[in-house]
């Protein structure tokens, strides 16, 4: 089951040395860790984790997203990075309201995130401000609602 | 229909209205009919002349939703799905999606189906180089390797319909291990088709690798570098032709990769030909694995981990114990919930890094599967191989890109 980090975690330690209040909280579950961060500071940590020496998160494999319909907040963003240098993995989250889905684009840190952030707006909704380019990706252009969002129907009409 | 054809008609428009970067701009559709893009793929050049100012590949003609359809089938009947992801490679797919749901609930897998399964996906990724190597060589001319790798793929696939029951769409990994035992003498034919593939190898070599239009065609055409490759996203061969020696079944082995000796090859060009060397020295060296794992395999013992109520009994169980035909009605009926959490599990497939994150909310349906597939990430980096060249050279960038526009559009 999901367990607190227990603060052994180098990564985790040197982002909280550089800002403590960029650290929401912090899951591990089967190996894998996941930081949570206030969405403001997302850019900065991105920055922070793709630039720092002795990290080097410079490739982001993976960003998606999840609904957590009805909860609040609604939206968890989560970004995969990876370390060539340093064989590791990292998963950031950002939880988003609902009513104001809204989070900074990463695409001035890793501009693989361009699709990435376009496909979660297509699929999802979700706004990245500072994207260069966002507009639908897999649907059409004049589709109407999001459809991976959990109150969009699997099948019948919309 | 009408309207979405409007629709998709009116992006052209939209793209070709924007400030033209030079006199006499042209725009050019090409595709998503077009031969040379391998499926449903549109991309929009801006032209001078014959030199490509602007590509922007429009992508979701093949949009199933296959993510939306994960999240109302209970975690077994998701396999059937992931083989229509990359339909170039079905085992990658399985592999990849049944080992994260291995890891969300903590399986150990038996060794005899983890040897099969690094079997059997080097064998997929060689029969997906050649068809990449056949396709890509007739776009540029070049027919008879079409016809010689096609028919060594044919060898292979008849090795999976032997031991599946399909060429393609195999489903043969299933949660926990294989979906059947072996059939026998499967390794036969295995040893029969890798100890003829060598010769045939250095067959497309001859054809190809010292041929002058083969190499004026693709050597310093659509050249990525290693920082660009890595700030796109890209992975797999592309990235290796770039100088970047990732691959995942070195970086983070999985399914006992760290037991078997093989290379990772690279290039440092980081053009269409280095991406062509790249894949024809990962073809040879999933020969040399392919060998390593046909002793490993062992003819006897279990292919399916036990984890009763997760993993559906043996036929003989079923029939004979009670809690067999328990377990065997639940697993098919409503599936089995794993714990609630969320896991990231990477495979190297022939494209590259296919990441597979499933969110469990510990309901027996998935909450969420998300397909990070190579080919979507990898088509990002088009524009940048294909400005600057000229429209025939497009061709060659699209086919070293090796996308599978299943896996594009999921």
């Amino acid at each position: 089951m999901e367990s607190k980090e227990n603060g052994t975690n180098p990564v985790v330690q040197r982002l909280k040395e550089w800002n403590a209040a960029a650290v929401a909280d912090v899951v591990e579950f089967r190996g894998e860790t996941t930081v949570i961060v206030p969405r403001q500071h997302l850019l900065a940590v991105a920055e922070f984790l793709a630039g720092e020496p002795s990290l080097r998160f410079s490739f982001l494999s993976d960003l998606s997203p999840v609904d957590r319909f009805p909860l609040e907040p609604r939206f968890e963003v989560n970004y995969h990075l990876l370390s060539m240098e340093k064989r590791a993995r990292l998963r950031l989250k950002v939880r988003l309201p609902g009513k104001d889905a809204v989070v900074h684009s990463v695409t001035p840190v890793w501009p693989t995130a361009n699709w990435h952030e376009r496909e979660a707006f297509d699929l999802f909704g979700i706004q990245f401000s500072g994207h260069p380019d966002l507009r639908r990706i897999l649907m059409p252009d004049d589709w109407e609602g999001y459809p991976l969002r959990k109150d969009y129907p699997t099948e019948g009409y919309r | 229909m009408d309207k979405l054809d409007s629709a998709k008609t009116e992006r052209a428009v939209v793209t070709a209205a924007e400030p033209p970067a030079a006199q006499n701009v042209m725009v050019l559709n090409m595709g998503p009919q077009h031969p040379s893009t391998h499926g449903v793929l549109r991309v929009i050049l801006e032209l001078d002349g014959e030199t490509v100012l602007k590509a922007d590949p429009v992508i979701g003609y093949l949009h199933t939703g296959i993510e939306k359809s994960c999240e109302a089938k209970t975690y077994s009947q998701v396999i059937t799905l992931t083989d229509r992801i990359d339909y170039l490679a079905p085992l990658s797919n399985n592999l990849g999606y049944c080992l994260a749901i291995e890891k969300l609930i903590g399986i150990e897998v038996p060794k005899r189906a983890q040897y099969a399964r690094v079997l059997l996906t080097e064998l997929t990724r060689i029969a997906s180089h050649l068809v990449w190597l056949g396709t890509h060589a007739i776009d540029l001319g070049a027919m008879s390797v079409f016809l010689y790798s096609f028919r060594e793929r044919e060898e292979i696939m008849k090795i999976f319909e032997y031991v599946s029951g399909q060429r393609m769409m195999t489903s043969y990994f299933r949660i926990g291990g294989l979906a059947l035992q072996p059939p026998p003498g499967w390794l036969d034919r295995v040893r029969r088709v890798i100890d003829s593939l060598p010769g045939h190898i250095d067959q497309y070599e001859d054809l190809l690798t010292n041929n002058h239009i083969w190499i004026g065609r693709t050597r310093g055409i659509g050249i990525l570098s290693a920082d660009d490759a890595i700030a796109m996203g890209v992975s797999g061969p592309l990235l290796r032709a770039s100088g970047v020696a990732y691959d995942v079944r070195r970086a983070f082995p999985y399914s006992s990769y760290d037991e078997f000796d093989f290379n990772v090859p690279t290039q440092t060009a980081g053009d269409c030909y280095a991406r062509y060397l790249v894949r024809l020295a990962e073809i040879r060296e999933s020969i040399r694995i392919v060998r390593q794992a046909m002793p490993k395999v062992p003819p006897e013992g279990p292919f399916r981990a036990e984890v009763p109520g997760v993993i559906p009994p043996a036929r003989e169980e079923m029939k004979t114990s009670i809690e067999g035909l328990i377990y065997h009605f639940k697993i098919f009926t409503e599936g089995f919930a794993p714990p609630a959490g969320e896991v990231y599990q990477a495979i190297e497939s022939p494209r590259g890094e296919l990441g597979v994150f499933v969110v469990s909310d510990g309901s027996p349906k998935p909450y969420r599967v998300k397909f990070r597939t190579p080919s979507f990430v990898n088509l990002q980096s088009l524009p940048r191989l294909a400005v600057g060249q000229l429209i025939a050279d497009v061709v060659a960038c699209i086919g070293t890109t090796d996308i599978v526009l299943g896996e594009v559009d999921r």
